[in-house]
């Protein structure tokens, strides 16, 4: 039970963070339990294990994603008036469906949890070798795929952050 | 032997802190003779004592929060700024046996990592002190630090894949014959600009370029709060300076002194050449900035991964 305690305890923290993300008024709020809610998974892999993706979990997540979000609200500068315009929105009618399979699907997660086997207790450390050579062994097609999504990505954002000249204008 | 970790602990905050009090004189004192002139000499034998001065002047100042703030985002955003740098620090090895995380075998992730939250603090602060002129440092701040990030990632691959290993110990003894910076010199010019821009601090400190922005993101900042802000900047060129020590200079490696004398003489010059590279240069304007990242950098960066991994592969045996 005691080896259990730092698993538990960041698991706790990630779910009570996360139910403060859903119930925060001010985007930021909501962002920074966000963060905080990433940070207690990187420990619960970390716990796990898994040490590269718990880091992974820190630097791509909460250091450079949540950042950008944050950025992206900061520049919106959302006020009281805004949560209040957006409190009129959110009616029974638009939330229950959401709800409704929310619940299916934490009645799927509690019974997995249920039926699982009570194993634990041994814990295989991968490192960041395994990692490595797992990705670019059996994986490499997918790293392939994510690689082409990339670029993709990186295209349309050129296309979109170029300077406009006189003669493209319309 | 190994001391016990909670004394390590202890040691290295006092010395970070005291350090990045004393910094503060030391790079006063520095611009002044870099700049024909005394700087703070006054309290104490040579103005030693000007740090214990400022920080008591700081402590009795009053702590204002203005009204229009966010109240707790804004008390947070120095905490966490102050508590990222502190973390670093802890899997960076002084000696072979003089580290707090011991041998961490993702360390240079975790110190990127931290790195990578720090970027809250200035963000944080800008977005919750509620004016125009913090916001515009904080998302200047934003921009540029996870910018740098990724040429600073980048830059250290090199070292990475000639030693085999995040093991910030196990690169220390991989340069046991010959430093990085001589093999990794490009990476390491990378990661040298990347630093300055990461700690912001002139010339890249456009975050507070106080001829345009007041005093940046921390302009609604006083007393303590202010005083963290300034003194989490200087615990990060510790920071930096002990990051490339360690990368790219050789640890604690060097011959008849004692491996802890060694680190702290190297990562004290380099703090030097912080100072100096203040006193030397002018500030750049925010979009030569990101262009000299992306444009220069970054092809360098990935140039030197590419220059590494063929010569790691011809000298590969087989």
């Amino acid at each position: 039970m005691t080896a259990n305690l730092p698993f538990l305890l960041s698991a706790l923290v990630a779910v009570w963070a996360t139910f403060m993300v859903v119930t925060r008024a001010v985007a930021i709020h909501a962002l920074l339990y966000l963060v905080v809610a990433l940070l207690a998974l990187a420990c619960v892999f970390d716990v796990l294990g898994a040490p590269f993706a718990a880091i992974l979990e820190v630097i791509v997540y909460a250091g450079a994603i949540m950042v950008l979000f944050v950025f992206v609200v900061m520049m919106l500068n959302l006020g009281r008036p805004d949560s209040l315009r957006e409190n009129t929105w959110i009616a029974p009618r638009i939330w229950i469906g959401p709800g409704l399979l929310a619940a299916l699907l934490l009645a799927a997660l509690a019974d997995a949890l249920v039926m699982a086997a009570p194993g634990g207790g041994r814990i295989a450390v991968i490192d960041t070798r395994q990692v490595g050579l797992a990705l670019y062994g059996p994986y490499v097609l997918m790293v392939e795929l994510a690689s082409f999504l990339l670029l993709a990505g990186l295209v349309s954002a050129f296309r979109i952050g170029r300077h406009i000249r006189d003669e493209d204008a319309p | 032997m190994t001391p016990p970790p909670l004394v390590v602990i202890a040691a290295t905050l006092v010395v970070l802190l005291g350090l990045a009090t004393m910094l503060t004189w030391v790079e006063r004192r520095l611009l002044g003779l870099w700049q024909d002139r005394y700087g703070p000499n006054r309290v104490g034998p040579g103005g030693l004592f000007q740090a214990v001065a400022d920080g008591i002047k700081i402590l009795f100042k009053q702590d204002w929060i203005p009204p229009f703030a966010d109240r707790p985002v804004f008390v947070l955003a120095p905490a966490i700024g102050m508590m990222t740098v502190l973390l670093a620090f802890g899997v960076i090895p002084v000696t072979a046996l003089w580290s707090i995380a011991g041998d961490l075998n993702v360390g240079l992730l975790f110190v990127f990592a931290t790195m990578g939250l720090g970027v809250y603090s200035v963000v944080l602060a800008g977005w919750a002190s509620n004016s125009k002129y913090a916001l515009l440092g904080g998302m200047r701040a934003a921009a540029q630090m996870i910018s740098y990030e990724v040429f600073m990632g980048l830059s250290t691959l090199g070292v990475v894949m000639t030693t085999g290993s995040f093991s910030l110990r196990d690169i220390v003894q991989a340069q046991a014959g010959l430093w990085f910076v001589i093999p990794q010199c490009l990476g390491f010019v990378v990661f040298l600009m990347a630093g300055i821009a990461e700690t912001h601090r002139l010339p890249f400190d456009l975050p507070e370029g106080e001829n345009e922005l007041g005093a940046g993101f921390h302009t609604e900042y006083s007393g303590m709060k202010f005083g963290m802000f300034f003194l989490s900047e200087y615990a990060g060129i510790v920071l930096v300076s002990a990051l490339v020590t360690t990368l790219y200079l050789g640890g604690w490696q060097g011959p008849v002194l004692p491996p802890a004398l060694w680190f702290a003489a190297k990562t004290g010059a380099l703090v030097c050449l912080f100072i100096l590279l203040r006193a030397a240069l002018p500030r750049p304007r925010y979009d030569q900035l990101m262009a000299l990242g992306w444009k220069i950098l970054l092809p360098l960066s990935l140039l030197n991964i590419v220059a590494t991994g063929a010569v790691l592969l011809l000298r590969a045996p087989g």
